[in-house]
């Protein structure tokens, strides 16, 4: 078996919030505790809904963010909270799409400045071959040479996502990190850049992680499907088994819940979920979703579900896991 | 009526204040530059006791002070120390500013407690009185009245950049930027400064206004430049006696400073509403 | 009384710009009856928003009505006057915003904000009035709601706001409720709960929904019939069903093809995603003829030239296009 790209142990983050005058510090569990690997060109989709942690997650294993708990192993390098990254290493390994295309570019930078940086910081001196990588990622991402010296204003927001992504691939990253990469988009344009992702992962061997709540895209694009709920994974299997025999109810509330009018009431009502989500300040005990299971038992309440097995390869958290199909 | 709504939409579009400022403003750097060319006498030199005092007239535009000398020639000549302080110190203020502003919302943490502290203290106690101090310390003359005003007004430009960077340092391309690999302080000044150079250019003009002034301030005080070399405030000294018996040595001066001050104000303001559109609301 | 309860004819709204005055919306006719869910979903831009609050009577400077007819219940609305008009709104027609907060009032309690509807508009006294928005609030399964009615807004979650909007949108039994994008801002599991309970609260009261989004697949599982807008013209409208069975529009096929649909993958293997290619145009460049047509695989000569007639479908359908199939 291939060696994990990207591997994750234990990991969590905090963040303190409050300040000692005014009622005191608490603790925000953004990422509280998630095991994850990721193969070579493998693609990993993030699900979960908002605030359960999915950009916190990114940000720590971009090292943006330092770990409160837990390791990070990119490609034989590890991240914890004493060890920082060697940035320039990381950077040509591991990179990221940003969801809005409108603030993740400078708006004083051609585009050909945007891509052409980074490669002269990472020791391409050769300024032929700085020109032939660049006008060679801006073919691939679909945009024209002569678009090169033009302004990020100058570009529509799917072009500007197309940018997004070359800067992203321009030093040859094994993992790209794709946190909500068309939400922002028109809807008409999506379908463009979903494509265009695909794409570079085959020609480029690359290896994602979708971050997504639109549950299309991500049985579109993913190979294997990963669960959030208030900063922890609580489902994570092949796209198949995820989708097609979700064994948390959670999941199965997430899948009820898109209006898809081919799909009309095909899981029962039973699966909805009820109710809002908790406050990741301070989240329910025992099963984070427990107030909002239709199947809580009191076990859910006093005792944490551990991740465990039910099939080769897909694993939940839910005292019920066998029992939900 | 109709100029009454015409004029503010022009203000809006950075017209008129830029166009005046610009103008008025330009024509003190004539000044300042032509003024070997365009002056009629030696500023320092051509005293002449016999001319002492003559009131503006043909042969003399300005009038004469009480030494003789053509005070047109050492307006025009005043206005190359006037702005040169003014300039300098603004870019030292700027320089200081902008690096301490910029690191310090940057990184947070101790230093930006720490220069915030300070920014904070300087705003409290008002820059003349610093500069008085440092003045008072390095004694009078042109180079140390540069460094007390280049020291002394930096908190604004500081205040700014440190605002303008905490709202760019969640935005996307600074965070792409850093995962790219760039070192902070090739992200401060790649990413980060390009994206807030208008605001700090508008703070650094209305700043040189208030340095002109401060200089006139201080030479008035007899603690910048002294005379006989023609600063607008060292003129304003020395005309401080004949106030009455001859007004336009101090009304010539008074009006450089004014109309320079005016301009570079203007000048600012125009700067601002092309720069940084937000600012407009902001300012009503 | 026959006849339906709302009817759009030939709206107009301009646009006045720096120098040029434009047409934001135009040839804009649909008819929404009596308890009927209607659905009016487009890009970001082309014209939602503006269409609902020409309805509401809302449209502000630059933006004003430049023609056409608004119908309620056979009496027409686009000239009243706006003290006939603030009598309307809140008793016949409603309206729930994107964001709730912003619509609510941040400084009273929300309680109080419903009470007020009665008060107003039914002439009650405060005390029967807080008792009926106390029923309101249950009504919406806002849980505790004694204690509910005396929070202000920024103490509720979204969803919570979102449902608070829903009892004061409903509070008077209005015959009308536009929603323009009601759960845009929330979670999809929020976000189908909200819906539910919308369709839900209008069926019981008799209540028709103007229902505005951009997720075609949301708008078409809660609305009988949909109507498609593109660059402020309705390209398309036809029943629910059939907008995804048959669409007509070149747009909508493109739509509709676009997204990745759940379950596609396993039945069929991932397929590569059917683009629309170009971007959407802006309000100053609108193309001349048919607005789609620099994007349109089906464009002929005439598209650039003629604004396309509205042609009737079967099943009171109706499309906007030269080459409709
Ligand atoms: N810098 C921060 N300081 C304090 N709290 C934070 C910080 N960043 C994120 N959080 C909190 O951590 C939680 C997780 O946030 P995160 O942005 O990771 O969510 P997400 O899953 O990406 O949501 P979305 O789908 O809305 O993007 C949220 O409750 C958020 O408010
Ligand atoms: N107050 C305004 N001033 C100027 N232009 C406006 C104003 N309101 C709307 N517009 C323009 O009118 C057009 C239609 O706007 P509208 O808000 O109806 O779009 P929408 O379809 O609701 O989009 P969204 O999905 O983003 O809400 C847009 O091009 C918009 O820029
Ligand atoms: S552990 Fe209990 S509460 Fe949690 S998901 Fe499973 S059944 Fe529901
Ligand atoms: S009218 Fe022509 S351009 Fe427009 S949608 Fe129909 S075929 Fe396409
Ligand atoms: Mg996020
Ligand atoms: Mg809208």
């Amino acid at each position: 078996m291939a060696e994990p790209l990207l591997s994750l142990d234990d990991l969590a983050v905090h963040f303190k919030i409050g300040n000692a005058l005014g009622g005191g510090i608490k603790t925000l569990k953004a990422v509280d505790g998630v095991t994850l690997d990721v193969k070579p060109g493998e693609c990993l989709g993030l699900v979960g809904e908002s605030g359960c942690g999915k950009s916190t997650l990114a940000l720590a294993i971009m090292g943006l963010l330092p770990p409160t708990r837990g390791t990070i192993g990119v490609d034989g390098q590890e991240i914890s909270g004493s060890k920082a990254p060697d940035r320039m290493r990381m950077a040509r390994t591991v990179q990221m799409v940003f969801q809005d295309p409108y603030a993740s570019l400078n708006p004083r930078q051609t585009v050909r400045r945007t891509l052409a940086d980074p490669l002269r910081l990472h020791g391409v001196r050769d300024k032929a071959e700085v020109e032939a990588r660049v006008m060679d990622m801006m073919a691939k991402v679909g945009l024209r040479p002569e678009q090169a010296d033009r302004y990020p204003h100058e570009f529509s927001g799917g072009q500007r996502q197309r940018i997004g992504i070359a800067r992203a691939l321009i030093l040859k990253p094994k993992l790209v990190l794709c946190d909500e990469p068309v939400s922002a988009l028109d809807v008409s344009i999506r379908a463009q850049i979903i494509n265009l992702l695909l794409e570079l992962k085959d020609e480029l061997g690359l290896a994602y992680i979708m971050i997504s709540h639109d549950l299309g895209v991500v049985e579109h694009v993913s190979d294997r499907v990963a669960v959030m709920y208030l900063g922890r994974i609580v489902e994570q299997g092949g796209w198949q088994e995820i989708f097609e025999n979700p064994r948390h109810p959670y999941t199965r509330a997430l899948i009820a819940a898109i209006p898809d009018p081919f799909h009309r009431a095909a899981i029962s009502a039973k699966a909805k979920a009820r109710g809002e989500i908790a406050s990741a300040l301070n989240p329910p005990p025992g099963c984070h979703f427990h107030p909002r299971c239709p199947l809580k038992a009191d076990i859910c309440v006093s005792q944490d579900p551990v991740l465990a097995a039910v099939a080769e390869g897909h694993r939940a958290a839910c005292h019920f896991r066998d029992r939900v199909s | 009526m109709s100029t009454a709504i015409k004029l503010p939409r022009l203000r809006l579009k950075g017209g008129t204040s830029l166009w005046i400022g610009g103008g008025l403003v330009a024509t003190a750097v004539m000044a300042a530059v032509l003024a070997p060319w365009i002056a009629l006498t030696d500023p320092v030199m051509d005293a002449n006791l016999m001319n002492a005092e003559i009131p503006p007239g043909l042969e003399y535009p300005f009038g004469t002070d009480a030494q003789g000398r053509d005070i047109y020639s050492r307006i025009v000549y005043g206005a190359r120390i006037s702005l040169s302080v003014g300039i300098i110190s603004q870019i030292c203020n700027s320089l200081i500013g902008v690096t301490l502003g910029l690191t310090a919302g940057y990184w947070g943490g101790w230093w930006d407690d720490l220069v915030s502290g300070l920014t904070n203290l300087m705003l409290a106690i008002p820059s003349l009185v610093f500069a008085l101090a440092i003045m008072a310390i390095l004694g009078p003359g042109l180079v140390s009245l540069v460094i007390a005003l280049g020291l002394t007004s930096w908190s604004y430009s500081c205040r700014i950049a440190r605002a303008q960077v905490l709202s760019l340092k969640s935005q996307g391309y600074v965070q792409a930027a850093r995962i790219l690999g760039y070192g902070d302080l090739r992200i401060m000044f790649t990413q980060v400064l390009p994206n807030i150079l208008g605001p700090l250019i508008v703070i650094a003009t209305l700043g040189m206004g208030g340095a002109i002034l401060s200089e006139a301030a201080l030479s008035f005080l007899g603690l910048g430049i002294r005379p006989p070399f023609p600063s607008w405030g060292s003129m304003l000294s020395e005309a401080r006696d004949q106030i009455t018996t001859a007004p336009w040595l101090s009304v010539f001066p008074g009006l450089a400073i004014f109309f320079t001050v005016l301009g570079l104000n203007l000048l600012g303001d125009g700067l601002r509403d092309i720069l940084d559109p937000q600012s407009t609301t902001r300012r009503a | 009384m026959t006849g339906p309860l709302l009817k759009v004819d030939n709206l107009r709204i301009s646009l006045a710009g720096d120098g040029a005055t434009y047409s934001a919306v135009e040839n804009v006719s649909f008819e929404i009856g009596r308890g009927e869910a209607f659905g009016l979903v487009g890009e970001s831009g082309c014209g939602k928003s503006i269409t609902a609050l020409a309805v509401m009577g809302l449209l502000r400077r630059p933006l004003s009505l430049g023609g056409g007819r608004i119908v309620l219940d056979g009496k027409e609305i686009q000239d009243a006057s706006a003290a006939e008009m603030r009598r309307l709104r809140g008793k016949r027609i409603a309206m729930i915003f994107q964001e709730p907060m912003t619509a609510l009032n941040p400084l009273s309690p929300v309680g109080k904000q419903i009470a007020e509807m009665f008060v107003l508009h039914e002439g009650m006294g405060w005390n029967e009035a807080m008792d009926r928005a106390e029923d309101a609030l249950r009504q919406v399964r806002v849980p505790s709601p004694e204690r509910r009615i005396k929070d202000y807004p920024h103490q509720l979650s979204g969803g919570m706001r979102q449902r608070v909007m829903i009892a004061i949108a409903l509070a008077c039994g209005p015959d009308l409720l536009v929603a323009d994008e009601p759960t845009t801002a929330l979670d999809v599991t929020v976000q189908a709960e909200i819906i539910d309970l919308m369709a839900e609260l209008c069926a019981a009261k008799g209540t028709a929904i103007l229902m505005i989004s951009h997720d075609l697949g949301l708008v078409a599982n809660m609305c009988k019939r949909v109507a498609v807008m593109y660059a402020g013209r309705i390209v398309e409208s036809q029943a629910a069903e059939a907008i995804f069975a048959t669409p007509s529009h070149p747009y909508t096929r493109g739509l509709v093809d676009s997204l990745p649909r759940l379950g596609e993958r396993s039945k069929r293997g991932r397929q590569r995603l059917r683009e629309i290619s170009g971007v959407v145009p802006s309000i100053a460049a609108y193309p001349a003829g048919c607005r789609f047509n620099p994007r349109c695989p089906s464009v002929t000569e005439v598209c650039r030239e003629v604004v396309p007639e509205a042609t009737p479908l079967p099943a009171e359908g109706l499309v906007r296009c030269h080459h409709h199939g």
